[in-house]
């Protein structure tokens, strides 16, 4: 059910881990519903220098984990709350229609982790 | 890996050779119509009678009682909407089990949407029954008790003799869909007491897309399919004759080969089990330790995704199911474990494996070994796993 492009970050995800002292922490989802995932960010001068993932869930909420970390990696924080869910699934070459709620998962992590680095720095 | 493996034996069994050969002439050159008035016709119900006579002496029915359908899910369909619809004046309560199949459930929920009532008996921590809830749960208008005969998931085997006991005392309709326990442990109708059984050709090495429901000779059964004159009025559709002869012939090759079958899987399913045991933490077994079918051991992994392990195991050669949320389409894990008691974030971390005949000590070995390290690598990236300075948090 899943495309390849899926199956093949699936299998090898990328950045997997917490980014050591991180600047940002965003953890969204529970687990009685089976997903839960944890972006850690290192941020430079508002620049996304680092990104790591943790992730709870089935092979779409791990594939679109390392995917949006990759998308945010060098982007300022403005343009990494401007990555949408859509363009995660289209970077993945798409998803099955009830593995769309993975992809907003990683869009909401990314959010919570930027919001939670605004309100640490008082902006 | 080249080789696959397939540890996926309660889904489907591969069709064995001499079944085959058995069903093939009934393809093309024995290919009437059992309802057909000349020779072709009754060269082929000269077959489907043979088919019966074995599998009613096997299961020590009647011939007269054994209706051939289309498989499982047909079969309990029938028992359960045949029984309640030609039962309705008497009254309009069901009995079943909360961990049956979703043949059994979804009939169940659409009747209770006309206007029957439905109580769905709780299982203990082992998926177990137990005889006692099924006698508080009747009322002066039951008229159909259904417990399965092992589970589908678990494995679990329910007492059945004890159930269908109660259910006689009472005069209310037993059933049981023994879809994963026939050709796998002895159903005798008499023994167990039942007046409706249901099974499926392809569980144990016969065909898809053919089953029986026994029907003991004086139970009123409402038809569901209505057509012809096929098994006496009471199931229309024309006769499936080689997969009807190929799951006679299945039938017949589990039963002469059951207890030498059982060691045999049950060992391969006791090494896997305490090879997982003994190379992965944090891992339980789901069902009765002893009381459960020979093929099934069914873990739950905590910390990780069900689907995750699945597909990691895929990727290895190796062929597994996996009954939680995210394979299912749906965000509720595995009904049968919720109903044990197993919490929903465990249940989300589910694999079963069921072994067959076909199976090998190499490949159960080659697969713990997968197993272990597909359990390490996803707790690697899952937030609820933590080992840091001992520290381990479970939400």
């Amino acid at each position: 059910m899943y495309n390849e492009k899926v199956m093949k970050v699936f299998a090898n995800p990328k950045n997997v881990g917490e980014v050591e002292n991180y600047d940002a922490i965003g953890t969204v989802g529970n687990a009685t519903c089976g997903d839960i995932m944890q972006i850690t960010l290192k941020i430079d001068n508002d620049v996304i220098t680092d990104a790591k993932f943790k992730t709870f869930g089935c092979a779409a909420a791990i594939a679109t984990s390392s995917t949006a970390t990759e998308m945010i990696k060098g982007k300022t924080l403005d343009e990494a709350l401007k990555i949408t869910n859509k363009q995660v699934v289209e970077e993945l070459e798409g998803l099955p229609p009830q593995k769309l709620h993975c992809s907003v998962l990683a869009e909401e992590a990314i959010k919570a982790a930027i919001e939670d680095y605004r309100k640490k720095q008082g902006a | 890996m080249e080789k696959r493996i397939y540890f996926d034996h309660a889904a489907t069994t591969p069709v064995k050779k001499e079944v085959l050969d058995k069903m093939l002439p009934y393809f093309s050159e024995v290919f009437g119509n059992p309802n057909s008035q000349h020779a072709f016709g009754r060269d082929a119900v000269k077959a489907v009678d043979e088919a019966r006579d074995t599998i009613a002496r096997l299961i020590n029915a009647k011939p007269s009682e054994i209706y051939f359908t289309s498989g499982g899910t047909e079969s309990d369909n029938w028992a359960l909407r045949g029984t309640a619809h030609a039962l309705r004046e008497k009254g309009k309560h069901l009995i079943i089990s909360s961990i049956e199949h979703p043949a059994m459930l979804t009939t169940a929920k659409q009747l209770e949407k006309d206007g029957y009532d439905v109580t769905y008996l709780k299982v203990d921590e082992y998926g177990l029954v137990d005889p006692e809830e099924v006698r508080k749960a009747i009322r002066p208008d039951t008229i159909f008790i259904g417990v399965m005969a092992a589970n589908n998931e678990v494995g679990t085997i329910e007492p059945i003799k004890e159930i269908a006991e109660i259910a006689r005392e009472h005069k209310i309709m037993m059933f049981t869909d023994a879809v994963q326990a026939a050709g796998v442990l002895k159903l005798d109708v008499k023994e167990l007491g039942v007046d409706m059984m249901s099974f499926s050709g392809h569980k144990f090495y016969g065909p898809k897309g053919v089953g029986v429901l026994y029907i003991r000779s004086g139970v009123r059964v409402d038809s569901i399919l209505t057509g012809g004159h096929q098994e006496r009025m009471k199931r229309g559709g024309t006769t499936n004759v080689p997969a009807i002869v190929g799951m006679a012939e299945a039938f017949r090759i589990a039963n002469e080969n059951m207890e030498e079958n059982a060691r045999y899987v049950t060992a391969l399913r006791e090494r896997f089990i305490n090879g997982i045991f003994a190379r992965v933490p944090d891992v339980k077994l789901n069902g009765h330790r002893t009381r459960r079918l020979p093929a099934n051991a069914d873990f739950s992994f905590k910390y990780i995704e069900g689907e995750g392990i699945l597909f990691h195991l895929d990727l290895a050669g190796i062929s597994v199911s996996s009954g939680s949320a995210c394979s299912s389409g749906s965000l509720e894990p595995s009904h049968v474990l919720l109903a044990m008691g197993v919490p929903a974030e465990t249940a989300h971390g589910s694999i079963r494996f069921t072994f067959g005949t076909d199976n090998t000590e190499e490949e159960v070995d080659y697969a713990i070994d997968v197993v272990a390290k597909t359990v390490e690598k996803l707790r690697a990236m899952s937030p609820l796993f933590k080992t840091e300075e001992g520290e381990k948090e479970y939400v």
